[in-house]
């Protein structure tokens, strides 16, 4: 499987642009045809040295960074061509180690020739590490070089463990608050796993309020309430913003719903217990309501990974969510509250619930939860027939039904070989459920 | 329960032609006769068929059985004399990836043989070698004109076999191969799907079902067969054929405890017996869901027996047809009776033509995922010193008796690779491939990739938790205290997660988290979170998917949205069911 790097409008790619192939195809005939002229024109050697740059660099954009490399040592033309600050916008540094990855490396003699020729022209830009600190710090010490930058994205992005949390965090900062400064228009924003603090969102802030509309910083242990509120509060163009819970607060949520602000599109939250027994906050439900009037469309996507003992605060007021995800066992009773509790609710994911049948529960998810259309069952229970029910009541707006097959328990209705029929007739597609091999 | 022998059909004489699909490339010869020699050669050789002295070689190496043997069939079918061999190389032992249990399986599985060759006065020859330098020696020694094995679908097999028919045809050597450690012809199945493997397990099903039944197993040789093929063995037999020791293969054995799985066609079949009562009494032929029993070693356990071949997958195929039959009543069982034969059907269909379906790079089917690597973490894996008493446990019990459940298996391989350490899953195929009898190349590759999540189209979102799966399976904890007997004295509250335990607690169980036993190497809740983070940036990656969907991340294939096949028209639109009015 070949995985195609699409360039997207605020992401950092390698810089080549796939198109859709219809479009490609006009293209490619296009400029067959402008070879052509070229080559009636002129003698039949030496037609390539003299192609127009524009075709040249109209070819390189499709070609990948290696063969790029290779073509730009063809000869002079070809080298100015490889060259072009259009071939510079986006990159993504791959920085790995031999002995913590299996993934190869951006060369070193590319990165500094990034550096010294095309770090003017740089505009979307990723950085992928490994697991090793010395993948992080080198993304670091470039960063830190990016001095006549004005970048409009970067992401910062582990492959493995969160390295750059290894790095020390004066090392990290500085180099981040590089970009911040030089950049005035940063838009989009990845800096997850990262020791990122409240003072560098301040001169993020400073510099970026107005263009910023994407960030994505969960995971980051030195970051404070106001730390964020502080974005929030600067930033009313944050169209999608990911944190985690310990961050979110009442101000926070109607920082996002000021008349300033943007609609906000979608908001992630990663609820995660570091200890057993620990206390999480509540957010008023004025403040979720706020949230819905000024944003109607907004998308809540939330990710739990909390003992079962710990939802004590959630789900006992209606909220806005719309993804959820339960990364830990979560308890039949919270499923319920889910059930009474979410009716925006789009797409449930359950990895573990123990060995209860869910079967009310999902019934009343049925009946509340118009919006469903995906619903994903882990080391769960549920009667067939309860099962049955469940998927007739939803209909056709399933799209999504992923459910293991240990999940569901034969009972006097149906046995475990009828029930994909009933349940594909219901769908209005042939479905099974997720099988484990056995052996 | 039926006899083996009534679930079989008499033996007759087959047309010399291999079941395997004539589409094969060229260099792969399967029925090779004298007469299809160079003239040259075929000069030196009698013209006559009639009074050719036929001097069969059988050779053994999976299908170590002598019941439902078609190639061995096909050595004794005519011959003057038949000699069975097993080719073994003690110096590669050492070097090879094979645990000590799986040596013990394998020389009591031939032990197993020579001693029902011995009944039908015959032995086993167990040649020390190569099979390129041991065959040349044979063929010239015994005057062989047939060599017969069972047909090997994996790729370094069939390569493998494929230099051995060639060298054998130089030799004016017959080479007669069977089919019989799958139940169905692979390439057909693959036929049937536009020539490419099912790659989802409900296709694979699907065209399944609409196959033939597969062939009815062979009784097993009889001493009438073999007398009229009579070969006299050597006084030296034990000297130069004798089965090695795990001494000689270089295992030391001072400390060694008797195997839980004993290795041999006899002990198989003893099994089967068992296995098909204990199903009667359960009167169950359904999935048993899985309690604290399940964990432990079973004495009616078969898998590592369908592996090494000792027994028929035909055999233990029909045996649990017709018990269904009977007890049903039903015209015609479901597929999911099979369920343990058809997966590993399903993996030997696609792996056959992948040579490099056991690793990431260069397989078509594996998606690229960059995972970590981390010799400590994995040794900490493979050896059972994660900290997490369940994770622990299983890798003891594999260690010490090669073979844990499949649901321990799951466990284990989603903590190694996507759940947990984000370590590869190559890794953890290699430390399955030295410990587990039943690790069959496809078949450990495959579960690997697909608990793994790297191919098979595989949902991701399932995690199994390293504290809690454990207990929900095993509430008691007696699982953990027969592993891992430092927990013993643990109450079941925290024996699945003892860090959590309060000092005085853990003082008082003699055991102190850090001390005397690891303390947990990766918090779970932050591992899984990161983990599932990458899954959903690889998976998005791949499918272009752009939406919030965690489930519409994975892409669906092709295969599944479009039922329809290459074959013939709709029969039944499912196997064996009543379709509700």
């Amino acid at each position: 499987m070949h995985m195609k790097r699409m360039k997207e409008g605020e992401e950092g790619s390698d810089g080549s642009p796939s198109k859709s192939p219809p479009e490609a195809c006009k293209k490619v005939r296009k400029m067959s045809k402008e070879l052509e002229a070229v080559a009636a024109t002129e003698s039949p050697d030496g037609n390539w040295a003299r192609l127009p740059q524009e075709l040249l660099l109209h070819i390189f954009q499709y070609l990948p960074l290696l063969d790029r490399a290779y073509a730009s040592q063809v000869c002079r033309g070809w080298n100015q061509a490889f060259h072009m600050p259009e071939l510079w916008r986006c990159f993504e540094f791959e920085l790995n180690q031999p002995a913590s990855s299996y993934l190869k490396a951006t060369h070193p003699d590319l990165i500094k020739q990034i550096i010294k020729r095309h770090s003017n022209h740089l505009q979307y830009v990723s950085f992928k590490v490994d697991s090793s600190m010395e993948s992080a710090e080198a993304a670091c010490d470039i960063l830190s070089q990016l001095v006549n930058c004005s970048l409009k994205t970067l992401g910062l992005i582990s492959t493995a463990r969160p390295s750059f949390m290894e790095v020390p965090k004066s090392h990290f900062i500085s180099a981040l608050t590089v970009v911040f400064v030089n950049s005035k228009s940063l838009s989009s924003l990845k800096i997850d796993d990262t020791p990122v603090d409240d003072p560098s969102l301040k001169v993020l802030v400073a510099n970026n309020s107005d263009t910023l509309k994407l960030l994505k910083m969960s995971s980051c242990p030195h970051v404070s309430p106001a730390g964020i509120l502080c974005v929030a509060d600067q930033c009313h163009g944050l169209r999608e913003l990911a944190l985690n819970y310990h961050l979110l607060s009442d101000e926070l949520l109607l920082a996002l719903s000021s008349e300033k602000h943007v609609h906000l599109e979608h908001l992630r939250i990663d609820v995660v217990s570091e200890n057993p027994g620990q206390h999480f906050h509540t957010i008023k439900k004025s403040s979720w309501d706020a949230m819905v009037r000024h944003s109607p469309k907004f998308n809540l996507v939330m990710y739990f990974f909390l003992y079962e003992d710990e939802f004590g605060p959630f789900f006992n007021e209606e909220i806005p969510v719309t993804h959820l995800y339960f990364g830990r066992s979560v308890s039949k009773e919270v499923l319920g509250r889910v059930g009474l509790h979410c009716p925006r609710l789009v797409e449930l994911v359950v990895c573990a619930n123990g060995l209860r049948p869910l079967d009310e529960e999902l019934i009343r998810i049925a009946k509340h939860c118009t919006q469903l259309s995906a619903i994903g069952l882990g080391e769960c229970e549920v009667s067939c027939s309860a099962f049955v029910e469940f998927v007739k009541m939803c209909g056709r707006r399933l799209s999504q039904l992923s459910i293991m097959e240990e999940v569901l328990i034969p009972d006097h209705q149906y046995s475990l070989d009828e029930i994909h029929w009933e349940v594909s007739k219901h769908l209005g597609r042939v479905w099974f459920p997720d099988m484990m091999p056995t052996w | 329960m039926l006899p083996v022998e009534n679930v079989t059909q008499p033996f007759t004489q087959l047309p010399a032609v291999s079941l395997i699909s004539q589409s094969r490339p060229s260099g792969f010869i399967i029925h090779v006769t004298p007469w299809s020699l160079t003239n040259q050669q075929a000069d030196a050789v009698s013209p006559t068929p009639a009074i050719m002295v036929v001097n069969s070689v059988h050779w053994f190496r999976k299908c170590l059985r002598l019941h439902d043997n078609p190639a061995l069939q096909e050595a004794l079918n005519g011959a003057d004399t038949v000699r069975c061999v097993y080719i073994l190389d003690p110096w590669f032992a050492g070097a090879a990836n094979v645990g000590i249990n799986r040596w013990r399986f394998l020389l009591e599985a031939l032990e197993d043989l020579d001693n029902s060759l011995k009944k039908l006065n015959s032995r086993l020859f167990v040649v020390r070698g190569q099979p390129t330098e041991v065959f040349p020696r044979l063929f010239k020694e015994w005057n062989v004109t047939r060599l017969t094995f069972e047909y090997d679908p994996e790729p370094y097999g069939k390569e493998r076999d494929g230099a051995i028919i060639k060298m054998a045809q130089e030799f004016g050597v017959e080479a007669v191969i069977r089919n019989s450690h799958t139940l169905y012809n692979l390439d057909r199945i693959i036929e049937m799907n536009n020539n490419s493997p099912p790659l989802t397990f409900k296709r694979f099903q699907t065209i399944v079902s609409r196959l033939e039944l597969p062939r009815r197993p062979l009784p097993p040789i009889t001493r009438q067969q073999m007398d009229k093929c009579h070969t006299q063995i050597g006084e030296n037999h034990d000297l130069l054929y004798s089965i090695p020791s795990l001494e000689e293969l270089g295992f030391r054995t001072e400390d060694l405890s008797p195997a839980v799985w004993r290795g041999g066609e006899s002990e198989a079949l003893d099994r089967l017996n068992k296995h098909l009562d204990k199903k009667v009494w359960v009167a169950n032929l359904e999935h048993p869901r899985v309690n604290t029993c399940s964990l432990y070693a079973s004495p009616t356990g078969l898998s590592p027996y369908l592996r090494f071949g000792c027994l028929s997958c035909r055999v233990l195929y029909y045996n649990l047809r017709e018990l269904y039959m009977k007890l049903r009543k039903r015209c015609s069982p479901p597929l999911s009776l099979f369920g343990q034969l058809l997966w590993r059907e399903f993996f030997y269909t696609a792996a056959t033509n992948n040579p490099n379906f056991d690793r990431m790079e260069g397989n078509p089917i594996c998606v690229q995922i960059p995972w970590d690597q981390n010799p400590e973490a994995l040794a900490k894996w493979a050896e059972g010193r994660t900290g997490f008493p369940w994770i622990d446990a299983i890798m003891t019990q594999l260690r010490q008796e090669g073979w844990i459940h499949h649901l321990a298996r799951h466990a284990v391989a989603c903590f190694l690779t996507r759940g947990d350490l984000w370590i590869s899953w190559e890794s953890g195929m290699k430390v399955f491939e030295e410990l587990l009898l039943d690790a069959d190349w496809s078949v450990n590759a495959g579960s690997w990739m697909w608990l793994s999540c790297s191919a098979f189209f595989q949902q991701f979102f399932h995690c199994y938790c390293p504290v809690g799966f454990g207990r929900r399976t095993d509430p008691s904890g007696d699982y953990i205290r027969r592993y891992i007997p430092i927990l013993k004295d643990y109450p079941n509250r925290y024996i699945y997660e003892p860090w959590n335990a309060p000092e005085s607690l853990q003082k008082a169980a003699n055991c102190v988290v850090g001390v005397d036993y690891p303390k947990p190497m990766i918090n779970h809740a932050e591992g899984s979170r990161l983990n599932i983070e990458r899954m959903k940036q690889v998976y998005q990656q791949l499918s272009h998917y752009r939406g919030l969907s965690l489930l519409a991340s994975v892409p669906t294939i092709q295969e599944e949205a479009e039922p329809p096949m290459t074959d013939e028209s709709q029969t039944s639109s499912g196997p064996g069911r009543r379709r509700p009015d």
